[in-house]
């Protein structure tokens, strides 16, 4: 059911393009009234999630040290699992990010007869998400060529290396197969991976197959079923331009591409792939491990009512006196 | 304002700003297609054919998003199966050559072929074999 | 053991055949559906209604997890969803862990209750979802609507049932965070969790008795302060006849260089006691001027398994008592959550420590600047400088009697980062030391089953379960290295991981780090040492010659 439904909710969007535009020639609601609502809820849906989420303070320091913490000088210290200020923290933010660090940890756990415990390495995850994350970004870079004139030096050459192999024409890109690799990877693994099936909900498999909808159309128009890219530009252009012109002719497999690129946009900021904002708010991450070095403040410190020594002294007073305890008052 | 409520304040300032940085930085860049690059790209690239010509082997609307098939279709047959005659869908006859038959009309390289592939980024590589007709003079 | 707890050989075999799970094989029902099922060993006491009532906490009643009504307050749902909101607007980090969860499964199988359970709902996600799907389907747009669908689902009083069950299964160790890609930390949760459920009096007697004792006596156990003067005392006299030595601490002495704060665990239980000595043999050795308060003769808080609130609380008698008697800053015994606060929370909740100085080693004049903020130094931290700077006489062979491993106790390890030190003096100490495997230890050590105050009687098999993981590491080296002595720096794993090691490794008995460097140091005008401080007898060696200083 958690695993069909998201499938039958990507068939019914792709259809909907498909009629609204092969059949119903809607284009002009599907290039540029959609798009625009899409741009307009990713915005504001993005921005309202990060003021949510930064106007909720952070009472404590609680940063989750993974390694030595700086102490006395001659104690090796490991800067960047337990930083202690904001340039080693910077680092950590940055490992976590871009490689992933923690992820990399991972580990496998197996109860062998005995019962034994066994914790072997398990990358398989790690590596899964590494090729999928940085490939989905190299493939939106690629894209950066539709929305830029003149296309700028760092996008041509992200896809020169992309198309390295000068395989097939046009030429194949790498990221096409890698990311097509990384999603089946991650789809299957939450299909058959026990625990992570058990877990998982609609919203875990909704984005990976939306996701790959996107891939495989974006490659049918490059590789099977042409599409004449002069008039894709043309619409992004207008897009970016506010001309409000739709070229005609651009054919209905382009427009189940928006369609769903539109989506997922529009959906991004109200789901939990907002993990992409959120892990730069992360408190056990984010935070230098230096709380006895400088004091953290937490704007709503209760007052609470402390038992002061005067009243104990006052209570076990003679019980003090009669074992020798020095007092405040005799 | 006390100094509870003064680093309580400063405290959170500094955490705002670190907040608007990194939107700052994000929007900026993803939005970089709204801000930079010319205003021009709506109208798509301009070409030039030589006047007086007949008909492409193929409809424009075939020719734009299938050329480069065409051209590795011909090259491949004429290469290995020394195929040189091409049929187009309304039975006419064409040799099968890029300089021969397309060239005759779209003899302006600059003009024609460079105009959309510079538009979309492609770098087809044709022309490291080939000479284009100008650059036969 | 009490009756009725589950013999080692059934419970081993429990979980052998029933953590299924762990290989992939599901329960056949989701989570949501699966049942609680409160039954003797699964549960802690709940809190008697007069500690409630000391506490001025809401719902005193007698009630048992047992019952099928608990007796929640009326407007308990509106209390709950209430107070959670209010949690969401003071807390960062809950939002974030409600909202960026992917589910990636990778803290699935890093829980310790998880692995001896097999229990579905121990897996850190699913502990996490407990709350999460509450807040998706009470909180939330999409979730408001579709709920089930996308894993919302409506407050109950079966969702109280379940929390209560497994927000007290869950010890507040981290470290699923450790491998977390957004850190999502579940102790957050749990704490939260916990939070929630005081305010329909659903909760445990083990944690707030000693909340009560605390705040009235200074101690969890709420023992007086004559009878504490007298507990350390006794520990006086022991250490003069085993060493010959006559150690000499104070009480409440205005003055002192430095106040020193252990759990009352080190006073009280054994074999915690045996760090104590540790402590106060090190302290004579090198002169040190420090005194203890009775008033304020906790290290250890549990508070803060409670409420932030009543954190502060117990903890503000550190500063008050430090100010009060007019020391410099303060020293800190070996123990776990204790340590939590006092690097995590102290300085922000009850500082800043204005009248305290930036703490300096007397003996060595090395300044902790890692701790100038909140003036309070671990003796971790104190003893590696000492034994670093040569102050120490003192021979490692006194204990080749002890094969040791070092246990990291989770809120050291994964909340200050202090790794190295106690390795450090561990090494120096003792001659016979092996490390546990690698994905055990430091920053991925186990906790030992009980700690957040789960340590009763009556939740063995729980506890048995949760200490599964930490114990068979011990087992590797027992059976590798002939490990004899379980190391720690925590009060609670002193008392919770002999528990364990008398079910699961019986071989092994469990030390303080003070404990081992009490053993081998070389006291002035000592007597002939044939002891050591548990008056077990040492190994025979040529005494004089030591190969140490």
């Amino acid at each position: 059911m958690k695993i069909l439904s998201p499938l039958i909710l990507l068939i019914i969007l792709i259809l909907i393009a498909w009629v609204g535009t092969a059949l119903a020639g809607l284009e002009t609601l599907f290039g540029l009234v959609i798009p625009y609502v899409a741009l307009i809820l990713f915005i504001a849906g993005f921005l309202y999630r990060i003021y949510y989420w930064s106007r909720s303070p952070v009472p404590f320091r609680i940063p989750t040290t993974c390694g030595q913490a700086k102490s006395l000088d001659w104690i090796k210290r490991d800067r960047f699992e337990s930083p202690s200020n904001l340039f080693e923290t910077l680092i950590r933010m940055a490992m976590e990010i871009l490689l992933f660090r923690s992820l990399f940890r991972n580990t496998k756990a197996e109860l062998k007869p005995g019962p034994n415990l066994h914790y072997g390495s398990n990358k398989w995850l790690w590596l899964g998400g590494m090729v999928f994350h940085w490939t989905f970004l190299v493939i939106i870079l690629r894209h950066y060529r539709f929305f830029l004139e003149p296309i700028p030096f760092v996008i041509s050459l992200t896809e020169k290396i992309d198309s390295f192999f000068q395989v097939a024409l046009p030429i194949l890109y790498l990221s096409d197969i890698l990311i097509l690799a990384a999603l089946t990877f991650l789809i299957l693994r939450r299909i058959f991976g026990g625990p992570v099936r058990y877990m998982s909900l609609f919203q875990d498999y909704f984005p990976l197959y939306l996701i790959s909808g996107i891939v495989l159309s974006g490659m049918m128009m490059r590789y099977l079923t042409k599409t004449d890219i002069i008039k894709v530009k043309q619409l992004s252009q207008s897009l970016i331009h506010f001309d409000f012109t739709v070229p005609s002719g651009i054919g209905a497999i382009f427009y189940i591409h928006l369609f769903l690129v539109c989506v997922l946009v529009s959906y991004f900021p109200y789901s939990k792939l907002m993990h992409m904002g959120g892990i730069f708010f992360s408190p056990t991450r984010n935070l230098a491990n230096n709380s006895r070095e400088k004091r953290h403040i937490n704007p709503w410190n209760p007052d609470v009512k402390i038992r002061t020594y005067h009243d104990y002294e006052e209570d076990f007073r003679d019980k003090m006196i009669a074992s020798g305890i020095p007092l405040d008052k005799d | 304002m006390s100094w509870k409520t003064l680093s309580r304040e400063k405290e959170k300032m500094n955490d705002l700003f670190k907040i608007v940085i990194g939107l700052v930085l994000f929007f900026g860049l993803f939005s970089i297609p709204f801000w930079a690059g010319s205003s021009s790209g709506g109208n798509g690239p301009e070409i030039v054919v030589k006047e007086g010509t007949e008909a492409c082997v193929e409809s424009k609307e075939f020719m734009r998003p299938n050329h480069m098939h065409l051209l590795d279709q011909w090259r491949d047959s004429v290469v290995r199966d020394n195929d040189r005659v091409y049929t187009n869908a309304s039975g006419k006859h064409f040799e099968k050559s890029l300089t021969k038959t397309c060239l005759n009309c779209h003899s302006n390289k600059e003009e024609f072929c460079d105009r959309c592939h510079d538009y979309m980024g492609v770098k087809p590589y044709c022309w490291s074999c080939h000479l284009s007709s100008e650059e036969q003079i | 053991m009490a009756d009725g707890n589950p013999k080692k050989a059934d419970l081993a075999k429990s979980i052998e055949t029933e953590s299924l799970f762990l290989g992939g094989i599901k329960p056949d029902k989701e989570w949501t559906e699966l049942p609680v099922e409160f039954k003797p060993g699964n549960f802690n006491y709940p809190t008697k209604p007069d500690i409630i009532e000391k506490l001025g906490f809401p719902n005193p009643r007698k009630w048992t997890p047992l019952d099928e009504d608990w007796k929640l307050p009326e407007n308990w749902k509106e209390i709950i969803l209430q107070a959670l909101k209010d949690r969401l607007e003071k807390n960062r980090a809950l939002k974030l862990f409600m909202d960026t969860c992917v589910r990636c499964g990778a803290c699935a199988d890093k829980c310790h209750f998880f692995l001896g359970s097999g229990d579905p709902k121990n897996m850190p996600v699913i502990r996490a979802e407990l709350l999460r799907s509450v807040y998706r389907g009470e909180f939330t747009r999409a979730g408001k609507i579709l709920g089930k669908m996308v894993g919302g689902r409506k407050l109950t009083k079966e969702v109280i049932k379940e929390w209560f069950m497994y927000f007290y299964q869950c010890t507040e160790c981290r470290r699923c965070s450790v491998f977390c890609p957004y850190g999502i930390d579940t102790a957050e949760i749990t704490m939260l969790g916990r939070e929630l459920l005081h305010l329909l009096g659903v909760n445990i007697n083990w944690i707030l008795e000693p909340v009560v004792n605390c705040d009235r006596t200074g101690n969890h156990l709420g023992i007086e302060p004559h009878t504490f003067k007298q507990v350390v005392e006794s520990l006086v006299d022991d250490v003069k006849e085993i060493t010959g030595v006559k150690v000499n601490p104070t009480f409440n002495r205005k003055g002192a260089e430095i106040l020193f704060i252990t759990p009352s665990g080190d006073v009280f239980a054994d074999p915690g006691i045996y760090t104590m000595m540790g402590y106060m043999l090190l302290f004579e050795h090198i002169g040190l001027d420090y005194t203890i308060s009775t008033y304020s003769s906790e290290g250890g808080n549990f508070g803060s398994f409670t409420t932030p609130e009543m954190m502060k609380k117990l903890n503000a008698k550190m500063y008050m008592e430090a100010e009060r008697l007019g020391v410099k800053w303060i020293l800190g015994g070996e123990c776990g959550h204790m340590w939590r606060v006092v690097h995590q929370y102290m300085n922000t909740m009850n500082g800043p420590a204005d009248f305290l100085e930036v703490p300096v080693s007397p003996i060595t004049g090395t300044p902790f600047s890692n701790a100038k903020s909140t003036k309070m130094v671990h003796i971790a931290e104190f003893t590696a400088d000492l034994l670093k700077n040569e102050k120490l006489k003192f021979d490692a062979r006194r204990n080749n009697h002890i094969r040791t491993t070092f246990h990291d106790s989770c809120n050291p390890a994964r909340a200050m980062g202090l790794l190295e030190e106690p390795r450090y003096i561990l090494k120096r100490v003792v001659n016979n030391f092996h490390e546990m495997p690698e994905n055990t230890i430091r920053e991925k050590t186990f906790c030992c089953g009980s700690g957040s105050g789960l340590n009763t009687g009556e939740y063995m098999e729980t506890r048995m379960r949760g200490g599964f993981a930490r114990a068979n590491a011990v087992q590797h080296v027992h059976d590798k290295h002939d490990v004899n002595t379980l190391t720690t720096i925590c009060a609670i794993d002193r008392v919770t991981l002999k528990a364990a090691m008398d079910y699961w490794v019986p071989d092994v008995q469990v030390a303080g780090l003070h404990e081992l460097v009490g053993n081998a140091l070389i006291m002035e005008g000592e007597s002939e040492r044939t002891e050591d401080l548990r008056e077990d007898e040492l190994e025979d060696f040529e005494q004089g010659e030591g190969k140490d200083e």
